[in-house]
């Protein structure tokens, strides 16, 4: 945020920056729609309890696949939630995004049609786009013919739709954009939404969908050799112990509301959950290089954009690869902040699985709730490994505390490093 | 506050239909003939539209291993080889302290469907089932149903380790990578951004899905001439493929390093029509408000536009849509502003297209010279500007915008500007 007090490498941390300030970007609306949880407080509930939303994959017969197990949402039925004309024009990632924007338009209590034409942007990050759109249409392409290839092919699966039809649906018609960068999307895009309200949009929808969990989703994730083959859902994502085999893919989308704090103030919004207050992003380096990963000064350029030394943070969502390497390199990252254990560290996503474009927003919602609460959520399935690599991993049950900064890593595939610092807004 | 930072290009690199390397796509364009023809990648027979502009692009011809022929998508082949032209041109060279700051922007409308396309052929048997075998997908699926992995090829092959974004929003994508790179670089969270964008779209799935629509050029008797912008008889866009990437650094560490600049990058903007993913409304009110936005941003009063790249796609809806954008904008300079078209000679590479047509922006202020629209023969009445009909013009530009619109209602608008113009 003060790209003026930014040094080239490394921290300048000057102590927490006042969050009083009338342009902070302030989160007035959330929305998850998770496979612990449809809707905000379902997930909350289910993620603050605990409770796996892992489990055996249904939406196809995965009977002849080496994975079994993976997070997908219960109980959503899209035309319970957007238009029925919508419905063959859209991919399950879509209507996932239409619900979420519309549950936290109304959480924000935010009317588009109150604001000027322009002032409203849509910032989305997706990792597959409509994959199961593609499959469908493929389909029909190579066992019919061209001509059953159909019309909502030409926009219903790239990876620019789900903003597109949040804008349509919402009347968003200020700069909006699309960024895929695997799992680190949503935080991405969050970012993207501060450089929106920067310069000068009054309020912008951000977050991420992904709906991976079709054959071809899944068929196609597979050959990155990363995804887990446990059978049993409770114990398939371990991230951080010695069972570690590999992620479980979940489905899901989460949506913010973004504005400025003055804005908001004046519009009387009913809910400020925090502040966007820290940003930081990097790519590692080829590993061939034997250069290190990167993960820790993407964290390290948040913390000093948010004006903020690593004593300030009072827990860390993790990123939980579930992979041995990758594993000690984010524990290795975490300690080499903020010292051995000392720091919480949640995992919610080990009730969800890695949601993709959506995975890191989510935790960006869960990292708000626990500063709301008070409350850092558990971790489920795992942790062996967590104190021998330096982890205080939140386990065995939510664990109260009082939160004023929150840290969020993830990282992508490829080599993507992004992390965002969360603020109480007094 | 200190002043905002300039952003400028130091390198450009580009692969084109009859275009591979900068100087071959710019003796293209300036010839005014098609690189438009039958499609050649795959039998096209029984498919409404069986026209494109290719690429006769061999990865082996073009500095590529075996393994990254093997690794790399078609897209991604284009973007790398793109990249490390611009990279040769720009004279940077990437030190640790350099690649920390170094960023990467990569546009892609459709990641790599032609991958996605043909493998999934093979891990369904042609279809025979909705359950797949995933014993059949090669290697590298992953990266294909993923066009991060774009963006990772282009950080090993440069050594970036900044801030790094597949930005996709469809037929925009190339001119809002560009802009995402201006954002990351004004706020000073990187001082290069390797920007760009690429797509390979020639294939079954794709060219199957523009035909359900009709979007396309159906002119399959006489390909030379089927794209033709803003002409009475267009019938749609044709289909191409390639890629163009640039270096972009701050003014202030391409001057420090002694780099020669081509041009500033002085605004980009963007808005959303919010009507429907394809349709436009006649009006061209959005994006006439990106580029209104555009220039108030680059502080260019549109008498002082040299120069117009329109988005130009042969559609009838989009040409007139455009029009009415420029007309809304510009006003009376409408009337007297070259517009043109270079969709007419490499066709429509949907999010490669918003970077191939900014760096013939940045061409055109080099040389001096406005490629044409070609196959302009009979103007529609509605088309009523000056779009540099058939012949290339010699005339100096100073100040280029260039403007997209895209599925999904995206509109988007950038403004070039020669280093040290008066402006």
């Amino acid at each position: 945020m003060n790209a003026e007090h930014r040094t080239a490498h490394g921290p300048a941390a000057t102590g927490p920056r006042a969050v009083t300030d009338d342009e902070l970007p302030v989160v007035t609306g959330v929305s998850v729609a998770a496979p612990n949880g449809l809707g905000t407080e379902d997930f909350w509930t289910a993620t603050r309890k605990g409770v796996s939303g892992l489990g055996p994959i249904t939406r196809f017969d995965a009977s002849s696949y080496p994975v079994r197990v993976a997070g997908e949402i219960d109980g959503f039925e899209a035309r319970e939630h957007i238009p029925s004309r919508l419905l063959p024009a859209t991919d399950r990632a879509t209507q996932l995004s239409l619900a979420t924007t519309e549950w936290a338009l109304h959480d924000a209590d935010l009317d588009p049609a109150a604001f000027e034409e322009f002032a409203g942007s849509v910032v989305t990050a997706n990792a597959v786009g409509g994959v199961e759109f593609i499959q469908r249409e493929l389909q029909s392409l190579w066992s019919k013919g061209p001509r059953y290839v159909t019309a909502y092919m030409s926009y219903a699966w790239f990876y620019g739709v789900n903003t597109g039809q949040v804008s349509i649906r919402h009347q968003l018609k200020g700069p909006s954009g699309v960024v895929v960068t695997g799992q680190v999307g949503g935080i991405d895009a969050l970012a993207q939404a501060r450089r929106r309200l920067r310069s000068g949009q009054r309020f912008v929808v951000a977050g991420g969908a992904d709906a991976p969990v079709c054959p071809y989703g899944l068929t196609a994730a597979m050959t990155a050799g990363n995804l887990s083959t446990g059978a049993d859902p409770a114990t398939a994502y371990a991230p951080f112990d010695g069972s570690a085999r590999g992620h479980v893919p979940g489905e899901g989308s989460a949506m913010m509301i973004v504005e400025p704090l003055g804005a908001a103030r004046e519009r009387g919004a009913r809910n400020i959950y925090g502040a966007i207050t820290g940003y930081g992003s990097t790519f590692d380096p080829h590993p061939a290089t034997g250069q290190p990963p990167t993960l820790a000064r993407a964290a390290r350029i948040a913390l000093d954009d948010a004006g903020l030394a690593p004593q300030d943070i009072g827990a860390v969502f993790a990123d939980g690869a579930a992979e041995a390497g990758a594993d000690r390199a984010e524990a290795a990252a975490i300690v080499d902040l903020f010292g051995p254990g000392r720091v919480p560290v949640a995992l919610p996503k080990t009730m969800t699985g890695r949601m993709y474009g959506a995975g890191a927003a989510a935790d960006v919602v869960s990292a708000l709730l626990a500063i709301r609460d008070g409350e850092i959520p558990p971790a489920v399935g795992t942790g062996g490994l967590a104190e021998e690599l330096g982890l205080d991993l939140v386990l065995g049950g939510p664990r109260p505390a009082a939160l004023d900064h929150v840290l969020v890593l993830a990282r992508g595939d490829g080599g993507f490093n992004s992390a965002a610092v969360v603020s109480r807004v007094s | 506050m200190l002043p905002p930072r300039r952003v400028v290009i130091t390198g450009i690199g580009v692969v084109a239909p009859r275009g591979i390397g900068v100087k071959n796509f710019w003796e293209t364009l300036t010839s005014g003939r098609s690189a438009t023809r039958n499609i050649t990648a795959f039998d096209a027979t029984g498919f409404r539209s069986r026209i494109a502009a290719e690429c006769d692009f061999r990865p082996e011809e073009n500095g590529l291993t075996e393994e990254q022929a093997q690794r790399m998508s078609r897209s991604s082949q284009f973007a790398h080889v793109a990249a490390r032209e611009a990279l040769e041109q720009s004279g940077l060279e990437v030190t640790d302290r350099v690649a920390a700051r170094m960023g990467v922007a990569l546009g892609s409308a459709v990641g790599s469907v032609r991958e996605l396309d043909r493998a999934y052929r093979d891990i369904s048997g042609d279809g025979a089932s909705w359950e797949l075998t995933p014993g059949k997908a090669g290697p590298y699926l992953a990266d294909y149903n993923t066009p991060s992995s774009l963006v990772r090829e282009i950080a090993w092959l440069t050594g970036a380790q900044g801030p790094a974004a597949m930005i996709s929003a469809g037929c925009t994508s190339g001119l809002d990578s560009v802009g995402y790179a201006c954002d990351i670089l004004r706020e000073g969270s990187a001082d290069v951004v390797i920007a760009g964008a690429t797509d390979a779209p020639i294939t079954p799935i794709t060219v199957a899905c523009f035909d359900a629509i009709k979007a396309t050029s159906a002119n399959n008797a006489d390909p030379g001439h089927a794209s033709r912008p803003f002409d009475r008889d267009r019938d749609g866009f044709v289909l191409g493929e390639g890629a163009a990437v640039f270096v972009l650094e701050t003014a202030e560490h391409a001057h420090a390093r002694g780099a020669q600049v081509i041009a500033e990058v002085a605004a980009f903007a963007a808005r959303c029509n919010a009507h429907h993913m394809t349709a436009l409304r006649p009006d061209g009110r959005e994006m006439s408000a990106a580029i209104d936005s555009a220039l108030a941003t680059a502080r260019i009063a549109p008498e002082a536009i040299d120069y117009i790249n329109a988005h130009g796609s042969g559609t009838k809806q989009n040409d007139r849509h455009e029009t009415a954008a420029y007309k809304r904008s510009l006003g009376d300079a409408a009337r007297t502003t070259p517009v043109s078209s270079i969709k007419s000679v490499i066709g429509h590479s949907l999010g490669a297209i918003g970077s191939i047509e900014l760096a013939a922006c940045a061409l055109a202020i080099e040389h001096g010279v406005i490629p044409p629209t070609a196959n302009l023969h009979t103007p529609d009445p509605d088309c009523d500007l000056d779009y540099v009909p058939l012949e290339a013009r010699e005339q100096r530009v100073d100040v280029a915008l260039s403007v997209g619109s895209g599925f999904g209602g995206f509109q988007s608008a950038a403004v070039l500007v020669k280093e040290g113009a008066n402006r």
